[in-house]
């Protein structure tokens, strides 16, 4: 393996490991938003608790996507420097915004909301955990404005005489037609994510401890979280199809390389499953559902889908000699595993949907099954979507722009890229041990006890401890 | 002015808000160990910073996003021309920031003290750190004319960049020092004082030292050479008022030194951004590292529009969280 091998495997690892907690912190700052405005309007004190208690869980989750988002903020000037001196003029702007309008937003409100709860008015408390909220939101529409360019470039010129790309309409680059369809799908896909977790860890509460005082406020909980669950698959959905539809205009490889369709067809089937190679020689069994890829890719049962072949060659006389094809049976998986488990996770909720009609209780053993996998279900979903669409972009780091292996540092030996990717791998996955046990330790603990904050004074001279501390 | 030239400044300014603002948190925690006794005043230490650290960190973010958006030649020779130590601060921010929010979930003592160790050291490293990656900065490192870094390791660590990396280290604790002696009460209070008047001392004779070194033997200037003795001014003003007992005032002067010598070190490097030492034709400055304008023109409406904001909800903060806080505020674990 070179350098360039081992950057890509960086890149790959510790952006998905962001991932990892990027959806949740969206989901759930909006959740815990919601669950605070509930107990606000109503006084409802099983919504405090069930705030306090969601609010925690995001709080050990929002660490880990912190300390991951420094990682990320400085790794393309370290692996990527090359690719860092091409786009910077375009690139590093929605970068610097996202740290300038969203991160400040978030950091400082959120330490605002964990020690403000009665140091603050109420009202301005719950402000703060909205505004940590959309904070989240904007941090996700930069960057993603910032990805967008990477799929489909923009607004821009290329300079023959910088030997770079030179930014000439900043508009266009946040009106990315990719940025708008790609920005509610991952969002969608962040309240799935939410959703699934806030969901799980009430009906473990429901099914194993049933009958507590807590019972009812993990009712609701379940519920809100069903919903929102539900909700959020259909708009993954309806996005992810609009998305299908963009992204055969501007990468049609990446719609061939989804499917394995070697041969332009039309109409294309979308095939659930295949046994046998993905590269196109040999098939021993596909389940397929006619028309299904037409549908996807273009938005019409009979239009017709271009293969790989007549791509590769098209991309050829287009680009000049060089191979345009992404990894095949990556694409075909992951485009399936991203479907797969975002469906499963909406099935589960559904059921559990079920389960609670009427005030029934739930009490099925194979719902707990299913409950303790649930949350794991969206996050690989995410990361697979992800995988697919930058490994689906492949080769290009800037499709139709710069290569990836053009991108790599050069002053940077492969030694270097080594020690780091050792490094990050063991530290991240520590930190996962870590996490996970904790998070699992505060949602086996239950709601917290019941005790509103006391009313704000803001005065110097008081002595009472903080009810709220390290 | 041009805006390569307002960039420089802005990124400067930006360095400068981490480095006042996350500089006394690093103190704090690098004074962990020295200034708390026990597990409460432990608890005091890390609950003076804790609503504010992340903001704070924020800045070297915002710093970061900016090089890359203004400066991309700067950002990416840098970043990867300093690959090792960077990844060492990386690795430092992570433990510290899981540590700040993990430390307190558990009762357990020896988990509490395996964060307070990440805490320690991951305040310390990148306290030093900064100060190696600053000076190496101002002093110049070899490229080559396409401005790739062509030098190694032991490169960056001469003794200039060390030099430069005790003085930030000793400049953050004596920071942290005051400003826990203006946000605690009690023993801590008087011992953070005590302990900032002696490492006040050390401080001063290393970054008079480093200051000097700086402006007649790397590079100096007018400007350069005023800031620089405006800083140390700064720095003993603080220091006269932390004796006596005037903790607002001292907090106020050792912020101004750090402000001051970080300007110092913009300001001698200025129009540089990154000089070479192989060949003064290959050094990056403002001009060849910068944007187009038209990108920099967006910057900068950006920053016109959102930085007053910043300043005014991170100053608000500062304002809910005013009050000192000592023992008898920690509630029970
Ligand atoms: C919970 C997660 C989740 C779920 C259930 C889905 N997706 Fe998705 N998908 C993502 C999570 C995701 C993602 C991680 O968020 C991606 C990566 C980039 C992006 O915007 O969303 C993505 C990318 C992505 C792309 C690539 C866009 C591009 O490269 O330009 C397409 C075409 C789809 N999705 C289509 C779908 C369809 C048709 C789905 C359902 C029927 C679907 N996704 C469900
Ligand atoms: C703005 C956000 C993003 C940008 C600018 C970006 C950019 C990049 C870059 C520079 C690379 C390295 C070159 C390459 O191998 O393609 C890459 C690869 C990759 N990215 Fe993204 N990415 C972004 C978001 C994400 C996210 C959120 C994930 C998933 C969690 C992700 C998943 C991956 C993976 C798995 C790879 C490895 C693919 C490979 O090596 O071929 N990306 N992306
Ligand atoms: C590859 C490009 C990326 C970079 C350079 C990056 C950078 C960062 C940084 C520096 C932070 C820490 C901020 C803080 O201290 O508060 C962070 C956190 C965060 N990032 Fe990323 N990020 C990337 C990908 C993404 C994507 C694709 C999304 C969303 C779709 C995202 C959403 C967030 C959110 C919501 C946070 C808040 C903290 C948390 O998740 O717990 N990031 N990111």
């Amino acid at each position: 393996m070179d350098a360039l091998d081992l950057a890509r495997w960086q890149f790959g690892v510790t952006t998905v490991y962001h991932f990892l907690f990027v959806p949740i912190t969206i989901g759930l700052s909006c959740l815990v938003a919601t669950m605070q405005t509930v107990w606000a309007r109503t006084g409802d004190e099983r919504w405090l608790r069930l705030t306090r208690f969601y609010g925690k869980l995001l709080l050990i989750n929002f660490a880990m996507g912190v300390v991951t988002g420094i990682v990320q903020e400085f790794q393309f000037g370290m692996n990527w420097s090359d690719y860092s001196r091409f786009v910077g003029d375009i690139f590093g702007a929605p970068l610097a915004i996202e740290a300038l309008l969203a991160f400040f937003l978030e950091s400082t409100f959120l330490g605002l909301w964990i020690f403000g709860w009665d140091r603050l008015p109420r009202r301005i408390h719950l402000a703060c955990i909205w505004a940590v909220a959309v904070g989240t939101i904007l941090s996700a529409y930069f960057i993603l404005a910032a990805n967008s360019w990477m799929q489909h470039p923009v607004g821009y010129r290329f300079n023959p005489e910088t030997g770079r790309a030179e930014l000439h309409d900043f508009g266009a680059v946040l009106t990315n037609k990719v940025t708008l369809v790609t920005f509610p799908h991952t969002l969608a896909g962040c309240f799935l994510t939410a959703g699934a977790l806030v969901l799980a860890v009430a009906l473990w509460h429901l099914i194993r401890r049933p009958g507590t005082d807590q019972a009812s406020a993990f009712r609701s909980a379940a519920k809100l979280g069903a919903w929102v669950t539900v909700i959020a698959a259909a708009a993954t959905i309806v996005t992810g199809d609009v998305q299908g539809k963009i992204m055969t205009q501007v990468q049609p490889m990446k719609m061939a390389a989804a499917e394995a369709l070697y041969e332009t067809e039309q109409p294309a089937a979308f095939s659930v499953f295949t046994i046998g190679t993905l590269d196109g020689s040999r098939e021993v069994y596909s389940l397929k559902i006619p028309d299904l890829l037409s549908w996807l890719a273009t938005g019409d049962l009979n239009g017709e889908v271009k293969g790989i072949n007549d791509l590769q060659d098209q991309y050829v006389a287009e680009y000049g000699p060089g191979s345009y094809t992404p990894i095949i049976p990556v694409t075909y998986w992951s485009f399936r595993l991203m479907i797969g488990f975002g469906m499963l996770a909406a099935l589960v909720a559904v059921w559990t949907l079920w389960t609670l009609r009427r005030g029934r209780a739930p009490a099925s053993r194979w719902l707990l099954r299913a409950g303790l996998v649930l949350p794991l279900l969206p996050l690989a979903a995410n990361a697979f979507g992800w995988i697919f669409t930058e490994m689906g972009r492949q080769p290009w780091i800037v499709f139709s722009e710069m290569l990836t292996r053009d991108g790599v540092s050069r002053s940077v030996s492969t030694g270097e890229v080594v020690t780091s990717l050792a490094g990050f791998t063991l530290l991240y996955g520590l930190l996962a041990f870590i996490e996970i046990r904790l998070l699992l330790r505060y949602a086996r603990a239950g709601l917290p006890e019941a005790q509103p904050p006391a009313d704000t004074d803001v005065d110097d001279t008081e002595d009472r401890p903080l009810s709220f501390a390290y | 002015m041009d805006l390569s030239t307002l960039w420089f400044l802005l990124i400067a300014v930006l360095f400068i808000g981490y480095f006042v603002l996350e500089g006394f948190d690093f103190g704090v925690g690098i004074l962990l160990p020295v200034l708390a006794h026990d597990e409460r005043e432990r608890r005091v230490l890390i609950n003076t910073i804790g609503p504010v650290w992340d903001g704070n960190e924020v800045w070297v973010l915002t710093a970061g996003g900016a090089m890359f958006a203004a400066f991309p030649e700067w950002y990416a020779t840098l970043f990867s021309g300093f690959y090792l130590p960077l990844l060492l601060i990386l690795t430092a921010l992570i433990l510290r920031g899981v540590a700040f929010e993990y430390r307190g979930k558990r009762p357990d003592p020896t988990w509490r003290a395996r964060w307070d160790t990440a805490i320690i050291a991951g305040s310390l490293l990148p306290a030093l750190l900064w100060g190696i990656a600053f000076a190496n900065i101002v002093r110049g490192v070899p490229l080559d004319t396409d401005h790739e870094y062509i030098g190694n390791l032991w490169h960056l660590l001469n003794p200039y960049a060390l030099l430069g990396g005790l003085v930030t280290l000793t400049l953050f604790t004596t920071h942290g020092a005051v400003f826990l002696a203006l946000k605690t009460t009690g023993d801590i209070r008087t011992r953070a004082n005590a302990l900032a008047a002696r490492t006040g001392l050390i401080t001063g004779a290393l970054a008079v030292a480093f200051l000097t070194w700086t402006i007649l033997d790397i590079r100096g200037g007018t400007t350069a050479t005023i800031l620089a003795i405006l800083a140390a001014a700064a720095l003993v003003a603080g220091l006269a008022a932390n004796r006596a007992g005037r903790e607002g005032r001292a907090f106020l002067g050792t912020a101004a030194a750090i402000a001051l010598a970080v300007a110092t070190l913009f300001a001698a490097l200025f129009p540089n951004v990154l000089p070479s030492t192989t060949d003064t034709a290959n050094n990056l400055t403002i001009d060849n590292a910068s944007s187009t304008p038209y990108t920099l023109k967006i910057m900068t409406w950006v920053a016109l529009a959102f930085t007053p904001i910043v300043l005014l909800y991170q100053s608000w903060t500062y304002w809910v969280f005013r009050r000192r806080i000592g023992v008898r505020d920690i509630p029970d674990a």
